[in-house]
């Protein structure tokens, strides 16, 4: 095996260390992985403050290179190492396709995250690493805002015909939406998507690519 | 060729934010309004622009998008002249990642400590008529000097002029349209308390795009 060139600070179970890892995983780059000891508080500790002034997780390490926040981590990645890998997921040579590609980057920042997240927290972690039993009504609330987002990525995948979110290319706008929702594909929630066939053929889509089975099982998170 | 549109005007964060990177280009443009107050952005002729009903949506030509930030890198990607504009820096992946790192830390982090402030004292007061909860304001001035505690580090310990390095970048705009507004608030003297941070705010408002747009940055009733 080839001997790591990156180092990510943070293992696939952290979600934003699993959308890292999965852009390296598209560009074929070895990566070292550094496990940060989140019940330990590792993260908020000097050493890991050094990497992610915010003690967040992930960090990252490319030669002299230090960088936090794992979407510029990811870019970052995608930019430097695509060419040799023949991958284009950002497409910044054609503004009108890169700029499809950071509106669904965009909205799964700001409004798909927010809506899937607590469910993903109520139903994953809090019962797993914190013997917290799910608080209903948040889950129910978030499933609500869910279903008017999904309608809205339902209409735009069913009437462009698109198979990805910028096109009919797989695209980073893709990518980020795989850790968080993979996490509650974990959940009896997953049945929401049934109601939604062009997310659901996408989602499948989106599970097919082998840098994302590659690294899913890595994923799960445990008591 | 037509210019291309901003729908929405000045007073919105979101729309400010294109216009400055539309003024760093030089490119000319048409804002059309949208009567927020009429909820014209959940409309049908607004959803058709921005799906999410939000405040900016944009068209060049045939190109229509939403979401200020992808908007605001496409006029950037498209219209800059490189050797005068670079707020980028995508043909250097180094920079752009320190690009990258701080409009993340904007969007992600500061955004959320600073913008309760920014509803609080500024918008419903104008459109609401109703005075600002100081408990959440209180709350957002704690969250906002741990932030800016981690800003003062960074621009002290590096001794950069601006948030990516000693140039002006996408990073630095990202922070205008919403700090503009706290500063027009009673709490814009909690920056005092931050000498690094409070001179690199100094160089963003001397920035002639952001000097133009920000004129344009009046709430009222």
């Amino acid at each position: 095996m080839a001997p790591p060139v990156v180092t990510v600070f943070g293992t696939a179970n952290f979600a934003n260390a699993a959308r890292v890892m999965a852009c390296l995983e598209e560009v074929g780059v070895e990566y070292e992985v550094v496990e940060v000891d989140y019940m330990a508080k590792e993260h908020k500790g000097a050493e890991h403050l050094a990497r992610n002034p915010l003690g967040q997780i992930p960090a990252f390490q490319d030669g002299d290179i230090k960088l936090f926040e794992s979407r510029a981590i990811a870019k970052y990645v995608l930019r430097k190492y695509s060419k040799a890998a023949h991958v284009d997921l950002l497409r910044e040579g054609n503004p009108e396709e890169a700029a499809m590609v950071d509106v669904w980057t965009e909205v799964e920042a700001h409004t798909y995250f927010p809506a899937i997240a607590p469910i993903f927290y109520e139903c994953v972690v809090y019962p797993a690493t914190h013997g917290i039993p799910t608080n209903q009504k948040v889950v129910d609330e978030s499933l609500e805002k869910l279903k008017k987002v999904l309608d809205v990525y339902e209409a735009h995948l069913s009437r462009s015909k698109y198979l990805y979110l910028a096109g009919d290319f797989f695209s980073f706008a893709d990518l980020n939406h795989f850790p968080f929702t993979f996490h509650v594909m974990t959940t009896p929630h997953a049945s929401l998507f049934d109601s939604y066939p062009h997310v659901k053929a996408w989602w499948e889509r989106v599970m097919a690519r082998p840098s994302l089975k590659k690294i899913s099982p890595d994923m799960v998170i445990r008591a | 060729m037509a210019p291309v549109k901003v729908f929405g005007s000045a007073v919105f964060a979101n729309a400010a934010r294109v216009m400055a990177c539309l003024e760093e280009v030089g490119l000319e443009y048409e804002v059309v309004e949208v009567d927020y107050t009429a909820k014209e952005h959940k409309g049908p002729q607004q959803l058709s622009k921005n799906p999410f009903g939000q405040i900016p949506a944009f068209q060049d030509g045939d190109t229509m998008l939403f979401e200020s930030r992808a908007i605001a890198k496409y006029v950037l990607r498209k219209y800059s002249k490189p050797a005068q504009v670079d707020l980028l820096r995508e043909g250097n992946p180094e920079e752009a990642a320190m690009v990258d790192v701080w409009t993340e830390v904007e969007a992600h982090t500061y955004l959320p400590a600073i913008a309760p402030i920014f509803y609080e004292c500024v918008v419903y007061p104008a459109r609401l008529g109703t005075s600002s909860n100081q408990k959440v304001v209180e709350e957002s001035l704690e969250k906002l000097k741990k932030v800016l505690d981690v800003y003062e580090a960074h621009l002290s310990k590096n001794k950069y002029l601006y948030l990516a390095g000693d140039f002006f970048s996408f990073a630095d705009l990202n922070h205008f349209p919403y700090t503009f507004y706290f500063m027009t608030t009673s709490h814009a003297s909690l920056f005092d308390s931050y000498p690094s941070v409070k001179a690199w705010w100094g160089r963003l408002m001397a920035r002639p795009s952001v000097k133009k747009i920000s004129d344009g940055m009046v709430l009222r009733a």
